[in-house]
């Protein structure tokens, strides 16, 4: 059976048979390809779409298991042979690079430059191999984002640029190496966030910020009455927070860091100007010049910062949305019902984790309608496989007859992740 | 429904339309017509057949509804100000104008949020925010009277989208009439709505993919502090060159705009807004954010144009000062008008640092083809805005101004850059797309428009040189997968 795939897919691209550890979010696959260009990828999904094959692209893996379950996988398609930098034009403050390019070896390479694309690793690990964490692809595919959204906006905002590879092989572009440019339809915004469910990017185009001279962290912890005024304060500051995050724990009282980055001096003096304001509300608040160590990671239940994810540990993860007034309210249902939240309250964006048991369930739907009824939406990123098919991962989608068509028109033979993205498609 | 081939009747769309709008916002008489003849690229001219002029979202579906059951075309438009011809209207289609439906609903800092109607317009916005303390930072140079509507369809940008984006930047969520008349909300008020992101595949759509009619807008906060300088140049390679350094030293300014010395020629007639005389070329940097920051930003930025040979060096400290070093700029395009009785304003981008090669390049071309250029161009994204000068009444003297507007643009595509940066293809620039994108890539891009608009009626004609014909569908495997010959069903 799984030779037959392996020659089904023939010469395309290197491939080999797929172990159990290849499954995606409990799915078995039959083979890992791993297409080396844009080329190779083309050859492979031909043959795939031919043979009705279903194919789940994969990058470092990190977050295979968001979103639902595919109804089926025979390939995934590795993307980490394609990691090249393809250019990093200093003085345009763009760079290409492969799909397979691990974020963390991007930064490497853009620092020696002094740039930097502002994107927050939620996944961030070391491992002793090379780069953990997402690749740049999987960032651009789950439009990854953290503290520093509010700043300059999420992945979608910084992709200008993107090749890629429809389900029948076509070869496409959209956008290029300029940051403004109305040429055509956004294809980019398209994909970005579409977990690989319209086509396979192969290389992505973004725009880059200058590193900053220094960063500053002002932190404090409030009592849960005074959070509203606090963040109210900082969002509003014309001291231009880079990124404002809250974290809430059950029992802890509710932290709020704000990031402002800059100059040496003037970031500095921006953190002690606000923390001399967040002083007049009564809030005592400390300048760091490090980060707090959950600052921009998930963490998983009894993991610290820097640490690690404990072997097995699978929470419940959501993604909750709201109206920046909203946020203190969203944060005191989470604590209503044991969570822990982390998140930018500077742009409405929280990661919750649920502690198992058997009222996960209501509590999902709980958080998800003062989500709703806040202006925002709730989504079952991950959760234990016992758990995950009782949820409704994505909720409510404004707009899914418009999707469904969207999905139709590229992939009407539904090669790529059949099932894993909103309403089944 | 009637397919995209055979189109039907705008006296059918009128009789479904009477009742259900009221009969003066309904114009069939040809003088009425028009007035609505063009948009902002006044070269073209096609007179619609009827104009809607609604004034509630359900009169936008109505109207909608009606041409998609009819097989009618139709044109949206706001206040008409766009330079691509992307509101021109179709002969035998409708025009639905949306600049009466101008309410700000909601303007709500706490949120960062504003709730406007697509008539409204954009400067409205920043005005209504302002007394809060936040602004809507898309600011094309015709803010005063250009709608939401008209930013949302074509993703304008403006002098200061180098720091903080363009329109796709700062929308969030959109209730759209789609071609086929549904009313749908595309996203929500708090950014990442699950699905695919909609929103920011309709904006900059050019109206090719329905009519917006609610838009929920992000409000930026007012900077602290803000800073104008103007710096005075013998030429553009010089005032270039200080603004790549100013790049190299990760400064951000919220714009750079240079402007050549036929421009600046231009502005003072127009507007006499007293640029440093006998300068080859001006630089305008605005700096914003922090106070602090500002100040150390505006030290190095004054030391770079000393260095880069500025001969004059001036900063706004007030409003009204800074208006002034404005004034030149955002009047250009019309000030050529004094010095050339036609001209073309094109609207080209190139990788910043092909800039001096690029302006090089533009120099030798209007030369070899006597035609005079003047350029104004958002120098921090390499946006360049040529002016193309000629005499209308000069034999072929409009052929030769369109072959030079051309040749610049493939200059453009040569250098890596795009075709347009903020003024949309439209109707003007169709037949360019196919030097920029493959046929792969253009036919891509319209698998979006057949999911919006299988029949092909919003807007038929702009941005796609080449319609896709949707709906030939490869044949779907119907059949069991070929791993379970045995028939067991894996879907």
């Amino acid at each position: 059976m799984t030779g037959s795939v392996l020659d089904l897919i023939g010469a395309a691209c290197q491939a080999r048979e797929a172990t159990a550890a290849d499954a995606v979010d409990g799915v078995t696959t039959q083979v890992v390809a791993s297409p080396a260009s844009t080329e190779e990828t083309s050859a492979l999904l031909r043959a795939c779409h031919e043979h009705g094959l279903a194919v789940v692209v994969r990058g470092h893996g990190t977050k295979l298991a968001w979103g639902t379950p595919p109804e089926r996988v025979d390939v995934v398609l590795d993307t980490t042979r394609m990691d090249a930098l393809v250019e990093h034009s200093r003085g345009d403050l763009i760079a290409t690079a492969g799909a397979g390019m691990p974020l963390a070896r991007l930064a490497a390479h853009l620092a020696e430059g002094g740039h930097q694309l502002v994107v927050d690793d939620l996944v961030a690990v070391d491992r002793p191999d090379g780069p953990g964490g997402s690749t740049l692809g999987g960032a651009v595919a789950t439009n990854l984002s953290g503290p520093r959204r509010t700043w300059v906006g999420a992945m979608r905002d910084l992709v200008i640029g993107v090749r890629f590879v429809r389900p029948d092989g076509t070869v496409a572009k959209a956008g290029g190496k300029v940051v403004k440019n109305v040429a055509g339809y956004d294809l980019s915004k398209l994909l970005c966030g579409s977990y690989g469910s319209l086509a396979v990017i192969t290389e992505v185009t973004v725009r880059l910020h200058p590193l900053p001279e220094a960063d500053r962290w002002v932190g404090t912890s409030v009592e849960p009455d005074r959070l509203a005024a606090v963040l109210a304060e900082v969002v509003q500051s014309q001291e231009v927070p880079h990124a404002v995050e809250v974290r809430v724990r059950p029992g802890v009282r509710p932290a709020v860091v704000t990031l402002l980055s800059g100059t040496e001096a003037g970031a500095t003096a921006r953190a002690e100007t606000l923390r001399d304001r967040l002083a007049t509300l009564g809030c005592e608040a400390r300048v760091h010049d490090v980060a707090p160590p959950w600052w921009g990671v998930l963490l998983h239940p009894g993991q610290r910062g820097g640490t690690p994810v404990p072997d097995g540990s699978r929470p419940v993860l959501l993604k909750a949305t709201a109206r920046l007034s909203g946020i203190p309210q969203l944060l005191e249902e989470v604590t209503a019902v044991q969570g822990t939240a982390t998140g930018s309250a500077g742009s409405g964006v929280l990661y919750v984790t649920l502690p198992p048991g058997d009222e996960v369930h209501d509590h999902v739907q709980r958080l998800r309608s003062v989500s709703t009824r806040l202006g925002g939406s709730l989504v079952v990123l991950d959760a234990p496989p016992q758990t995950k098919p009782g949820l409704d991962s994505w909720g409510a989608v404004p707009g899914l007859e418009l999707m469904r068509r969207v999905k139709q028109e590229f992939d009407p033979r539904r090669t790529l992740a059949p099932g894993r993205f909103v309403g089944g498609l | 429904m009637t397919s995209a081939g055979s189109r039907g009747s705008v006296t059918e769309v009128l009789a479904d339309l009477r009742g259900v709008v009221p009969e003066r916002q309904l114009l069939t008489d040809p003088s009425e017509l028009d007035t609505y003849a063009c948009d902002g690229l006044a070269a073209y001219r096609v007179r619609p057949a009827l104009v809607v002029l609604a004034d509630s979202a359900d009169q936008v579906a109505a109207t909608v509804t009606a041409c998609a059951r009819r097989g009618v075309p139709f044109v949206a438009r706001g206040s008409g100000t766009g330079l691509s011809g992307g509101a021109l209207p179709h002969a035998e289609g409708v025009l639905l104008v949306t600049s009466r439906l101008r309410t700000l609903h909601e303007v709500r800092p706490q949120d960062q949020r504003a709730v406007v109607d697509p008539g409204v317009i954009n400067l409205q916005v920043s005005k209504a925010a302002n007394p809060h303390g936040y602004y809507f930072a898309p600011d094309p140079s015709s803010q005063q009277i250009c709608s939401i509507g008209g930013n949302v369809a074509e993703n304008s940008g403006g002098a200061h989208c180098l720091k903080y984006g363009f329109t796709s930047n700062h929308v969030l969520s959109l209730d759209v009439v789609t071609p086929q008349g549904e009313q749908v909300t595309l996203g929500t008020e708090a950014p990442d709505a699950p699905g695919y992101d909609l929103v920011g595949a309709f904006v900059g759509s050019e109206g090719t993919l329905g009519v917006a009619t609610r838009a929920t807008v992000r409000l930026t906060r007012l900077p602290q502090e803000v800073r104008t300088v103007l710096a005075g140049f013998a030429s553009t390679d010089q005032a270039g060159a200080a603004t790549s350094a100013i790049i190299a030293a990760g400064i951000v300014p919220a714009a750079i705009e240079i402007m050549d010395a036929l421009a600046i020629e231009a502005a003072e007639k127009a507007v006499s807004c007293g640029y440093p005389a006998g300068a080859g070329a001006v630089l305008v940097v605005e700096l914003d954010g922090s106070a602090l920051e500002v100040e150390h930003e505006y030290a190095r930025v004054e030391q770079i144009c000393r260095e880069a040979g500025t001969f004059e060096f001036r900063m706004a400290t007030d409003a009204a000062e800074r208006a002034e070093i404005w004034k030149g700029r955002k009047s250009a395009f019309a000030a050529v008008g004094r010095i050339s009785p036609d001209y073309i304003v094109q609207d080209g981008v190139v990788p910043r640092t092909a800039l001096p090669e690029v302006l090089r390049r533009m120099g030798e071309i209007s030369a070899e083809r006597g035609v005079r250029v003047a350029n104004v161009f958002h120098a921090g994204d390499g946006n360049l805005h040529p002016l193309v000068l000629f005499d209308a009444s000069e034999e072929g003297a409009t052929e030769r101004a369109e072959e030079v507007s051309g040749m610049i643009l493939d200059l453009c595509i040569e250098h890596g850059g795009s075709i347009t940066g903020e003024h949309g293809v439209g109707a003007d620039k169709a037949r360019y797309m196919p030097r920029m994108f493959t046929d792969d890539d253009l036919d891509t891009m319209q698998l979006v428009r057949c999911a919006f608009d299988p029949e092909g009626l919003a807007n038929p004609g702009k941005v796609y040189p080449t319609p896709r014909l949707c709906g030939e569908r490869p044949r779907v495997v119907q059949g069991a997968h070929p791993l379970t010959a045995d028939g067991v069903e894996v879907f």
